[in-house]
């Protein structure tokens, strides 16, 4: 079996591996130990298979594999391309520091229902893997669907009413707009291109006017409402409801991921960068992102409970890719790329963080952390280099992400998209400094008491932590995939 | 088998009605089900075979009694009734081994031979509808599976089911004639009763005598639409299947409303054909109209509907509406999609109504409210329910969404974009009633009243998890149901446009 060979058959095990996992978990109800360790080998081999694909997509291959041609023009399909790549690799190696943060934290917090806790996280990062690798758009539609109804119950975790409520927002907002507008999109570019493949240069040039294309584009926006775009972002803030590495790893990294993913893939693989530029349809799109990312950073700014300001920080944060891609400047989209990895190990950092001090202290809300950082030194250090990175300054890997889509921004004098990046970074700083001020810096006003979190919780939101530096020194890997997405 | 095969058009309605007599004389509930049993596994044995010969060897034509057309009876099997026998018939069969259980705690035990035994005549009815080629004979056809199916509903637990027995042999009565009259109109045109003869002297008789023609339309689309329920003559539908033995539910939902539908089919598309239905006639945008008005209003009764079992029927005759708007399109993508949804709705909706007589037979109730935490007690049958709940919603994976692609595609294709935001919006109302109870059934605590419930025994278990399993894979392989739908849809539009 030759190289490429091989390379093409890992593809759909990528895929495959998760479900497996989620099929075994059950059998090992009746022993926590032994389930939570097939979480961590379907996680590992998973983060293995993945990284088995990356020299062969670095070299120039593009390994697929087809598996069923479902009706005329809709094939289940999977392609690995660069951006799929990078998302992957974030996903599935985040799974692993996510699962041992699980242990921590579903054990300390004495989480009922843990068997199926893990099952629906399993089958949530094979739904990832499709949407990465998905060659058409209805093998990416049918992953991003499944990613909804897997992590629906996730959300509902608690089964309490806010956990139903909140879960009712979450599904009938991500399927509803999915169905009502992403679908409508797909089946309007099969009708008009005669094909649903993700192709270099996309596939709608000169196939319909600016109006058709603006239209076009405004039903995938809206339509993926896992990219949060305003005014389709409540979902995530009901989201929070869910146990913290829900919110960390589904609702910080793969499925709001998942959402701008989408976004950044059609966008390029779809439409195409120079048909959009050439007919001008970058103005509303950067206005959308722009209000977005102002408007949630001004709503964050206001919300005491920190996992809601997170949250709202992950709805400003998804604009920017979003801003990135509207830009529609090859750099920009590098940067959108890079942002893409950079929020997404900063913000698990600070949701771990969260959930941290959640189970050591129980506590919930910015105005009772007055002190915190003393006692959990390493929780709150993580918290602080999060921060940082979700400001964008070095050395952090925020910095990078930015430094791109402003040297984009600035390149083709988009003066409004240069105003809100930077208007922003005022705002996250202001959202973001005040917590860490506090942590340190204010006396505790209810003494010195409790101490960091269960080990598994500190070593995980320590790992994601280095990784946001590390990445800043290091930066050669995401963006030589980033180059690579968009040809260079 | 040489002896055999050339009479298997006959047999597959001549079995199930002896088996029907034989069930009457048995009086006996175990040895009426073991044949209804034996009958029922039997029937997508012949029906394969018909459907394999038509495949090989193009459409066949059986003399009934050796009279040759116009003349005598003709039985006439191409791909699309080949298809539709297929169905019922396999349906049928996936479907008995869950009567055992749920008949029994349904229905008295002097009473449970008599209801095998109208089964069967029900089965023979609707096969006989699907695979004659003759348009008096399917009214004898119609009647035999319409009477047997009223006593079916009547044999309900409660008085409830008499009344809503009643009212659908009203309907149905009126909905028959309605047909007679239709078919009398064409013979008094055309001479003859073969539908085969008249679509060919209806041509001429255009000529002479439209209006009459349009009369004859007119009452064979009032007296099928009836029986198909299609809206607003649906109103028969909620009351029967809410009140119906549960198992009764699930036969008449998968097979009756879809005989009646193919029997529509024939008439627009083979009979009067697309020239005079669709090119001259407004039937398109009548049929539509109505398609919509299920689609939306049917949808939204079913979101406010507390028994489940309504509810679903609600959802039925919303899902009617998809098929007859693909029948409205007339297109290739869209009749294609009609008929899928046929076949694909058949199968979810029988895994629904599966499902729910299982919670049924377990809980005793199938009212929403008393349902709190059911999942948790049933875990397999309720997740088989979302699958098929999923299936309504028509998300990708499950063999809705390829019904709804197919029609979204025949939509565009005549350029009215407006009805893809039907189909959607559609969608969008089935995705609140279906996750209404999923969240119920899921996510509240259980109650007392159903503490003890439990999955059911694996003769109501299996038949459950076929169909769910069947919904998933014609979500994704295709080949034998869009496949076959997409040929009969070319053989009806042939050449014609």
């Amino acid at each position: 079996m030759t190289a490429v060979q091989s390379a093409d058959s890992l593809v759909p095990l990528a895929v495959l591996l998760p479900f497996v996992g989620a099929l075994l978990i059950p059998l090992f109800r009746r022993r926590p130990n032994l389930r939570e360790g097939v979480t961590l080998l379907t996680a590992t081999a998973l983060c293995l298979a993945v990284f088995g694909l990356l020299g062969p997509v670095l070299g120039g291959a593009r390994p697929e594999t087809q598996l069923v041609a479902v009706a005329p023009g809709l094939l289940l399909a999977f392609k690995v391309e660069p951006l799929g790549m990078l998302f992957a690799l974030v996903a599935s190696s985040l799974w692993i520091v996510n699962s041992i943060y699980s242990i921590g934290y579903m054990r300390a917090n004495n989480e009922p229902r843990q068997t199926g806790f893990y099952v629906c996280f399993a089958v949530a990062l094979g739904s990832t893997m499709g949407i990465a690798f998905a060659k058409n758009l209805f093998t990416l539609f049918l992953f991003y669907e499944l990613l909804t109804l897997s992590t629906y119950p996730l959300v509902a975790h608690k089964r309490d009413a806010a956990a139903i409520r909140g879960g009712r927002i979450y599904l009938l907002l991500l399927l509803g707009s999915s169905l009502a507008l992403f679908l409508p999109a797909i089946l309007a570019t099969w009708v008009l291109a005669g094909t649903l493949d993700f192709t270099p240069g996309g596939i709608l040039a000169g196939k319909a006017g600016a109006p058709v294309i603006g239209m076009l584009l405004a039903l995938y926006v809206f339509g993926i409402g896992k990219a949060a775009l305003m005014p389709l972002h409540f979902w995530l803030p009901a989201a929070m409801v869910a146990p913290t590495p829900v919110s960390a790893l589904l609702h910080a990294v793969a499925v709001v991921k998942a959402g701008v993913f989408c976004v950044l893939k059609i966008a390029v693989l779809i439409f195409g960068v120079e048909t959009l530029s050439d007919l001008g349809q970058s103005a509303w799109l950067s206005a959308v992102a722009g209000v977005t990312v102002l408007g949630a950073s001004i709503i964050a700014l206001r919300q005491d409970n920190l996992k809601r300001r997170l949250a709202y920080s992950t709805v400003s944060q998804l604009s920017y890719i979003v801003l990135g891609v509207a830009i529609l400047a090859p750099i920009s989209i590098i940067g959108a790329a890079m942002h893409l990895v950079a929020h997404a190990v900063g913000k698990i950092t600070l949701f771990f963080a969260a959930g941290s001090i959640y189970t050591a202290s129980h506590l919930t809300e910015v105005s009772q952390l007055d002190g915190i950082g003393r006692r959990m030194p390493w929780t709150m250090g993580a918290f602080t280099i999060g921060a940082l990175g979700m400001i964008g300054l070095p050395p952090t890997a925020g910095f990078l992400g930015k430094w791109f889509m402003l040297t984009g921004a600035i390149a083709t004098a988009h003066w409004l998209a240069v105003a809100i990046i930077v208007f922003s970074t005022l705002l996250n700083a202001a959202y973001f400094l005040p917590i860490v001020y506090r942590a340190f810096f204010r006396e505790s006003a209810a003494g010195e008491h409790g101490g960091e979190a269960p080990w598994p919780i500190v070593v995980a939101l320590t790992l994601t932590g280095a990784a946001t530096v590390a990445m800043f020194f290091l930066p050669g890997l995401p963006h030589a995939l980033a180059r690579l997405t968009i040809g260079m | 088998m040489t002896t055999v095969l050339p009479h298997l058009p006959a047999l597959q309605v001549v079995i199930p009605l002896l088996g029907a007599v034989l069930c009457a004389l048995l009086r006996r509930p175990a040895p009426a089900f073991g044949l209804a049993l034996a009958v029922s596994w039997l029937m997508p044995v012949i029906a394969a075979a018909l459907l394999w010969q038509v495949i090989q060897g193009g459409p066949i034509s059986y003399h009934m009694g050796g009279w040759a057309p116009p003349w005598g009876i003709e039985y006439r099997v191409d791909l699309l009734n080949g298809f539709v026998l297929l169905l019922v018939a396999a349906v049928g069969a996936a479907i008995m081994p869950f009567a055992w259980h749920s008949v029994g705690f349904e229905i008295d035990e002097g009473r449970r031979a008599w209801f095998y035994c109208m089964y069967l005549l029900c089965l023979a009815g609707l096969l006989g509808i699907a695979i004659t080629g003759d348009a008096f004979n399917a009214f004898v056809f119609l009647e035999i599976s319409s009477l047997s199916s009223y006593v079916l509903i009547a044999l309900g637990r409660d008085r409830r089911a008499l009344l809503a027995s009643f009212q659908y042999l009203v309907m149905g009565t009126i909905g028959a004639t309605f047909y007679v009259i239709g078919v009398g109109f064409l013979y008094l045109l055309t001479g003859s009763l073969n539908m085969v003869d008249i679509a060919q002297r209806l041509g001429p008789a255009w000529a002479e005598h439209p209006r009459a023609i349009v009369a004859a339309l007119a009452f064979v689309s009032a007296g099928v639409g009836l029986k198909l329920a299609l809206f607003p003559l649906h109103v028969w539908l909620p009351n029967a299947y809410a009140h119906a033995p549960s198992w009764v539910t699930v036969f008449l939902s998968a097979t009756a409303t879809k005989v009646a539908i193919y029997l529509l089919i024939r008439f627009y598309f083979s009979i009067f054909g697309v020239a005079i239905a669709f090119d001259t006639l407004p039937i398109a945008q009548i049929v539509i109209a109505l398609s919509i008005a299920a689609m939306v209003i049917a949808s939204l009764i079913a979101v406010f509907e507390s028994d489940v079992k309504r509810m679903l029927a609600y959802s039925s005759v919303a899902q009617i509406g998809y098929i007859t708007l693909g029948i409205g399109l007339a297109n290739q993508a869209g009749l294609t999609g009609g008929l899928v949804h046929v076949f694909n709705h058949a199968v979810m909706k029988a895994a629904l109504f599966l499902a729910i007589g299982a919670v049924f037979y377990r809980a005793g109730t199938v009212n929403l409210a008393e349902l709190s935490g059911i999942g948790r007690k049933m875990p397999v049958t309720l997740a088989v329910f979302t699958i098929a709940g999923f299936g309504l919603v028509g998300t990708p994976g499950t063999a809705g969404f390829i019904s709804k692609w197919y029609l979204a595609l025949g939509a565009l294709d005549q350029g009215w974009w407006v009805l893809v935001l039907v189909i959607v919006g559609s969608s969008l109302i089935a995705m609140v009633y279906v996750g209404r109870v999923l969240e119920i059934a899921w996510l509240r605590e259980p109650t007392p009243a159903i503490a003890r419930a439990s999955d059911p025994p694996l003769p109501m278990l299996l038949p459950i998890l076929l169909l769910g399993a069947a919904t998933i894979y014609f979500g994704i392989d295709t080949q034998w149901s869009a496949g076959i739908a997409e040929a009969s849809a070319q053989a009806l539009l042939g050449g014609l446009r």
